[in-house]
């Protein structure tokens, strides 16, 4: 695939070319391209002058990064340990049905990537669920599956 | 303007007087991330829209979190004269009703949370109070805020600016005594000056280690090597604890105040602070606070025209829990997979790029401010023997008041859970409350009267860690529980030492057989002897501390592991494999609800007449029991 270097080195230019923010620099990228292409990953290594396993070492440890396009619309489903007691699993549950998806994949259509995470500090409003930035609270199966429909 | 004297700080100060207590009534809406979730933000634009229309006279501000999570979205009022008063549950035509009442003078009881007569500078040792005296206050239905037993026994230090600030506004913080303790700590005090009150303050680290600050401040003085590093640990990964997260959100300086101080305590002039990426708010206060700080000459070159020089850098994570231990932490400031080492050298002596680092949790820094405000008597003067200060708990799971409560070291467990929390919700029965994250363990009922501090959590075979305190009811599965500590530190592994790899995953194994209904006899015992390996042989404090959720379920609730081992039965009604669920007919309305609700078409029935469920369909969703309103699902 072709990707704009330019925007990819805009980002690391946003940086300072400063290799301590590694982790921000792959998060600006993702977050524009919506995941890590090889060639913006390769870019980085010749940018920072670091080796490209290093960067691929660092995209691939990390939880927030994916190596695979992903969906217009991110769900995470907290699994913390409050929305955990108060039934974050069955909400997960509830989702993969509907979404016919595992956690960790994207629908067919990219509309959707369904993931799990480990507590989003909103603890007291569990089970919680963010959808893109929008953090849903006190949530049931039934509630979960009409947030959908406003996420084309 | 760059501030370089104490009337400069003044003007700022002022400032910040008006926009806290402003001539004309103020309404502020409480929007941390847990308000936002709830609505916040739509309470906020509601009533900035009024305004707007030139309808209202009022100031419409914003604060972080006070605490007080199970009610929000919360807003409160402040007129000129009168109490402060904080509504619950506000919905955006809620908040403009409240505006129509208070510019009349009145309240609305009913929706009405607390009062307030006056707030605490505790910077500044005194209380500002809003009216002059008790007398001719009419609100007298509403609790008083400090009759209200949420926030009855809390002392606040760390959360002392959270939700009664604009965290945007850094006059609001001067305001409250903020960079007036930094003034005199650079022109007053030497380095080592500022050590000494740590160290007699009795400080020891909020993340979870408990290490004496003041010592780790020292070594880091004196090692060897230069530059010297001050890093801030905000990579809260503890499932359950959102502490750092409220304070980043609700009072940014107290932090930055707190690192300039340590460094210059050190010698450093180079911070850095690590924020979790699942905390896109805390990392937008933060730049904003930073940003005005470098504005005002509070941070950067020449700080308070001192000529100490210190710059603050954010870095985000990238959603990984073993980076909230130091040493990965570190690797993945360099630029590395956050991977720990071995500690043969400290971080005080070797740490970021090799070179001497100090390392400390979000809380902690907090904390650093009041202390060389206050004096380390004053500090030292609350908690207990050996751990000094105060300790933000977030209370949370199967509880009544859910929310962020700092009190003093020392307090008790039934104190925390009944007093503050409000005991357990739908009349059920206290069975354990989960302390330290997946580092810490289980608590049961037996150890309710156990006062809160560093050693007796330790001795009760769980530990402080960052201060989650997860309640359960009698639905809680404790072996469940186990696992499902186990499974998140499996996923959050890092890979790099055989004991923790490996070992975390046997036990994962053992305990997924179990929950299954494939349990054996030796089990436990298997459980215990990985625990022991874990803890002697893992490389750093992720693995050596992991099996501390098992093996304190294990000896508090051993009855539980042998009803599953060998009764292939789950006593609290959750191990899925373990359950079957039915439908009593006499209970049964035959409303449908669960007939629609049900993925797998496993219930059938007439409508209006009681419903059947066939086993062998059933996936075990528990559907069916969350949507029924007449308790009619049996879960067994």
């Amino acid at each position: 695939m072709e990707i704009n270097v330019s925007k990819v080195d805009g980002v690391i230019d946003s940086f300072g070319g400063d290799l301590s923010q590694l982790i921000g620099i792959l998060q600006d990228i993702q977050s524009h391209f919506n995941y890590l292409p090889r060639e913006a990953l390769v870019r980085v290594s010749e940018k920072l002058e670091i080796p490209i396993s290093q960067v691929y070492s660092v995209a691939t440890f990390f939880k927030a990064f994916s190596l695979k396009p992903r969906g217009r619309h991110q769900i995470n489903v907290c699994l913390g340990t409050a929305c955990h007691v108060r039934g974050g699993p069955r909400i997960l549950g509830k989702l993969e049905r509907d979404l016919k998806v595992e956690a960790g994949g994207t629908t067919e259509d990219l509309r959707f990537t369904l993931d799990s995470v480990r507590c989003l500090g909103c603890c007291s409003l569990g089970p919680v669920v963010v959808i893109d930035n929008d953090t849903y609270g006190r949530l049931n199966q039934e509630k979960v599956a009409k947030l959908l429909d406003q996420y084309e | 303007m760059k501030v370089k004297t104490r009337e400069d700080l003044d003007k700022l100060r002022q400032e910040g007087l008006k926009s806290l207590y402003p001539d004309k009534l103020k309404i502020t809406v409480g929007m941390a991330t847990c308000g936002i979730a709830t609505g916040a933000k739509r309470v906020f634009d509601a009533l900035a829209d009024e305004v707007e229309k030139g309808k209202f006279d009022v100031v419409v501000s914003q604060t972080g979190c006070i605490g007080y999570c199970q009610r929000e979205p919360l807003v409160d009022i402040l007129a000129p004269g009168r109490e402060r008063i904080y509504y619950k549950e506000v919905t955006p035509e809620k908040a403009v009703q409240l505006l129509d009442v208070s510019v009349a003078g009145e309240a609305k009881e009913d929706w009405a949370l607390f009062r307030m007569g006056g707030e605490e500078n505790l910077i500044e040792e005194r209380t500002i109070r809003y009216v002059e005296s008790q007398h001719g206050t009419r609100d007298n239905k509403i609790p008083q805020y400090k009759e209200f037993p949420f926030f009855e026994k809390q002392v606040k230090i760390a959360l002392r600016n959270c939700g009664f600030i604009d965290p945007e506004r850094i006059e609001e913080y001067i305001a409250k005594g903020g960079y007036y303790v930094l003034l005199k700590v650079l022109t007053e005090m030497g380095p080592e000056e500022v050590i000494e009150v740590v160290k007699r303050s009795g400080l020891r680290g909020r993340g979870g280690g408990g290490f004496p600050t003041g010592i780790k401040w020292a070594s880091c003085r004196n090692a060897h090597g230069e530059p010297k590093y001050i890093i801030c640990n905000a990579d809260e990964g503890d499932p359950g604890a959102y502490m750092d997260r409220s304070v980043l959100e609700g009072d940014p300086h107290s932090v930055i105040e707190g690192m300039i101080i340590g460094a210059y305590a050190i010698g450093s002039h180079e911070g850095f602070i690590y924020v979790r990426n699942e905390y896109p708010m805390a990392i937008k206060k933060l730049r904003i606070a930073l940003a005005q700080a470098e504005q005002y000459g509070l941070l950067g070159e020449d700080i308070l025209g001192t000529g100490f020089h210190f710059t603050i850098k954010i870095n985000r994570g990238g959603g990984a829990f073993v980076c909230g231990e130091s040493t990965a932490l570190m690797a993945s400031l360099e630029g590395k997979v956050g991977e720990p080492r071995a500690k043969y050298i400290h971080t005080v002596e070797r740490g970021l790029w090799d070179r001497p680092s100090n390392l400390n949790n979000v809380e902690t820094w907090a904390n650093v401010p009041p202390i060389m405000a206050r004096g380390a008597d004053w500090f030292s003067s609350i908690g207990t023997e050996n751990s000094k200060g105060t300790k933000v708990f977030s209370l949370v799971g199967n509880i009544n008041n859910t929310g962020l409560v700092e009190v003093p070291m020392g307090v008790s467990l039934r104190e925390i859970i009944y007093d503050i929390g409000g005991g357990i919700p739908d009349g059920k029965r206290f069975k354990a409350v989960q302390t330290g994250g997946p580092s810490g363990g289980c608590i049961p009922q037996e150890l309710i009267d156990l006062p809160v501090d560093f050693d007796r959590l330790t001795e009760a075979g769980s530990m402080m860690g960052s201060g989650g305190m997860i309640v359960m009811d009698e639905s809680a599965c404790m072996v469940d529980v186990a696992k499902y500590f186990v499974d998140f530190l499996q996923e959050e592994s890092c890979g790099k030492c055989v004991p923790c790899r490996e070992g975390i995953k046997r036990m994962h194994e053992i305990l997924e057989d179990i929950t299954t209904g494939k349990g054996k006899e030796g089990d436990v015992e298997l459980l215990e002897e990985i625990g022991f390996i874990l803890k002697e042989g893992a490389l750093c404090a992720l693995g050596s501390t992991a099996a501390n959720p098992v093996l304190s379920t294990i000896n508090y609730f051993r009855q539980e592991f042998d009803a599953h081992i060998r009764d292939k039965r789950c006593p609290a009604g959750v191990c899925s494999e373990l359950i079957t669920y039915s439908i009593d007919p006499e209970k049964c309305t035959g409303c449908g609800r669960c007939v629609k609700a049900c993925p797998a078409e496993a219930i059938v029935g007439e409508k209006k007449q009681p419903h059947s469920l066939a086993v062998e369909k059933c996936i075990k969703c528990g559907s069916c029991f969350e949507v029924c309103k007449f308790d009619a699902v049996i879960r067994q």
